[in-house]
């Protein structure tokens, strides 16, 4: 009995209109548009491998409505990595294996990209703590926390 | 892990939210942040057959000081509690507890009013707001009403709320400058919901404690005070505190439940940690984290 309902959301700079049925998250729509670069592991928000950034703020993409984000501008991965706005992280996660699998990196991408926005050189602590809600099975963090730390002083123009 | 159908309603008012009430009783469910609401639904716990999202609804949102009260609507998200110099300088218990509520991503969206709602035992603000007597405005098509924290929350998940009421904000007495406030708890990861957790206040003038405050968390139905702490600290002098005597009190008052992952009488070890903490505090020696 649930009406379908047209709505719109800039992706990535580019608009798209659907309808969809109230109950399709943000993270399946993405990926029915072919973003699967937007991973879903748990579905209950644990996790962090569906994070995205909605309107500027990261968001999980399982526990938000595709409908909720009608209107706003939701970036994914893709379009992070298309605009190039996080190329420096990615070199650095590869350079310090900070990725085995890959399954939880979109996520974390996402979540650093923001922390770096709000807080350009955290420390070791603050790292973990804006990342706390993004699991990697593989790692072990620590590459992780060292590639993070690496780009934020890169980026502020420090040796290294 | 797919939610059921449901229909969608985007309120502009509270009275859309009242008219949606009015034609679909208790089939239809306020969407906040949807933090818990949705993996509920994922897990088909809950399975409404509307949702109603109050992300426009101008009459819950905002953070304002009116007279000595800080009035938070219900659909502030924790991020932007956080992040608030009013909430700062009007209530320090509300800050310090902030960072400790789930993760940044969750914080983005996840709001006061729907935390509240929610009515987790483990969860932080339910034991801020009892600690710093807040008082609930609760709002329905018949009229509103308000109510003390005391009797917002019922037990686990489970608010004084009717399904046609709906929270609008919260309005937390001022911090005055005698006051010192004490947050922490104690969990498995950041960010997890905490195994033990004190929300606490007092006013501490001349060396003396005066209307102290011990509410804790996570470790019963609802957040627990402890009268019989509260009772010794009443007047007692900083520096002359029997440490055992208020932990002893607080056995006496609270029998922590075993849940999945910590047995009772860990969580007690845990709460007397955290007073010991919280007194210390009071003292002057450093705050909570
Ligand atoms: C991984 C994870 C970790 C978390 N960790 C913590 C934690 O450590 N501590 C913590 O406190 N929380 C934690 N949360 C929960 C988070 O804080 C939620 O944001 C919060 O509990 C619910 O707020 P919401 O705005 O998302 O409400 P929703 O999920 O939208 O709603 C929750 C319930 O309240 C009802 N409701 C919401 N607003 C109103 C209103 N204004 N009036 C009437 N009814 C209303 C809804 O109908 C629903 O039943 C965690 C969540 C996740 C996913
Ligand atoms: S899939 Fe969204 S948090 Fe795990
Ligand atoms: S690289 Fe495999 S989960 Fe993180």
């Amino acid at each position: 009995m649930t009406d379908a309902v047209a709505i719109t959301i800039n992706v990535n700079g580019e608009t798209i209109s659907q309808t969809v049925e109230p109950r399709l998250s943000l993270a399946d729509f993405l990926r029915a548009e072919g973003l699967t670069g937007t991973h879903l592991g748990c579905e209950h928000g644990v996790c962090g491998a569906c994070t995205v950034q909605v309107d500027g703020r990261t968001a999980r993409g399982c526990l938000t409505l595709a409908i909720q984000c009608n209107g706003l501008e939701v970036e994914t991965i893709e379009g992070a990595t298309d605009k190039g706005s996080i190329v420096d992280l990615q070199e650095a996660f590869v350079e310090h294996n900070a990725l085995q699998c890959g399954f939880c990196t979109p996520g974390m991408l996402m979540s650093v990209d923001e922390l770096l926005r709000d807080n350009p050189s955290p420390s070791r602590d603050e790292i973990r703590d804006h990342l706390s809600g993004n699991y990697c099975r593989c790692t072990g963090y620590q590459s992780i926390v060292d590639a993070v730390e690496q780009v934020a002083r890169q980026r502020a123009g420090g040796a290294q | 892990m797919k939610p059921n159908a449901f229909n969608y309603v985007r309120a502009k008012s509270l009275d859309d939210i009242f008219s949606v009430f009015s034609e679909h009783g208790d089939e239809a469910k306020i969407l906040a942040g949807g933090q818990s609401l949705i993996p509920t639904m994922n897990m088909r716990f809950a399975a409404p057959d509307v949702l109603i999202d109050v992300s426009d609804v101008d009459e819950m949102k905002g953070i304002q000081v009116i007279d000595n009260s800080l009035r938070i609507g219900a659909m502030s998200r924790h991020v932007d509690v956080l992040n608030s110099a009013d909430v700062a300088e009007h209530s320090p218990l509300i800050s310090m507890a902030m960072p400790n509520i789930a993760h940044a991503t969750i914080r983005n969206r996840g709001t006061f009013g729907g935390s509240l709602c929610h009515a987790d035992p483990a969860s932080e603000l339910p034991a801020c707001t009892l600690a710093l007597d807040a008082k609930f405005n609760i709002a329905s098509a018949t009229g509103s009403r308000t109510v003390a924290a005391a009797d917002f929350i019922e037990g686990t998940y489970t608010t004084c709320m009717s399904e046609n009421e709906v929270l609008v904000s919260v309005d937390v007495p001022s911090s005055t400058s005698d006051t010192v406030a004490f947050f922490d708890e104690i969990a498995r990861r950041k960010g997890d919901y905490a195994m033990a957790g004190l929300a606490a206040k007092a006013t501490v003038s001349d060396g003396k404690i005066a209307n102290p405050r011990l509410v804790y968390f996570a470790v019963g139905d609802v957040a627990l005070s402890s009268p019989s702490a509260e009772k010794i600290l009443s007047g007692a002098t900083i520096t002359d505190i029997d440490t055992d005597a208020v932990c002893d009190a607080i056995a006496s008052d609270i029998e922590p439940f075993d849940d999945l992952t910590t047995s009772g009488p860990a969580k007690l070890a845990m709460m007397k940690v955290l007073t010991r903490r919280a007194l210390n505090a009071f003292s002057g020696n450093g705050g909570g984290s």
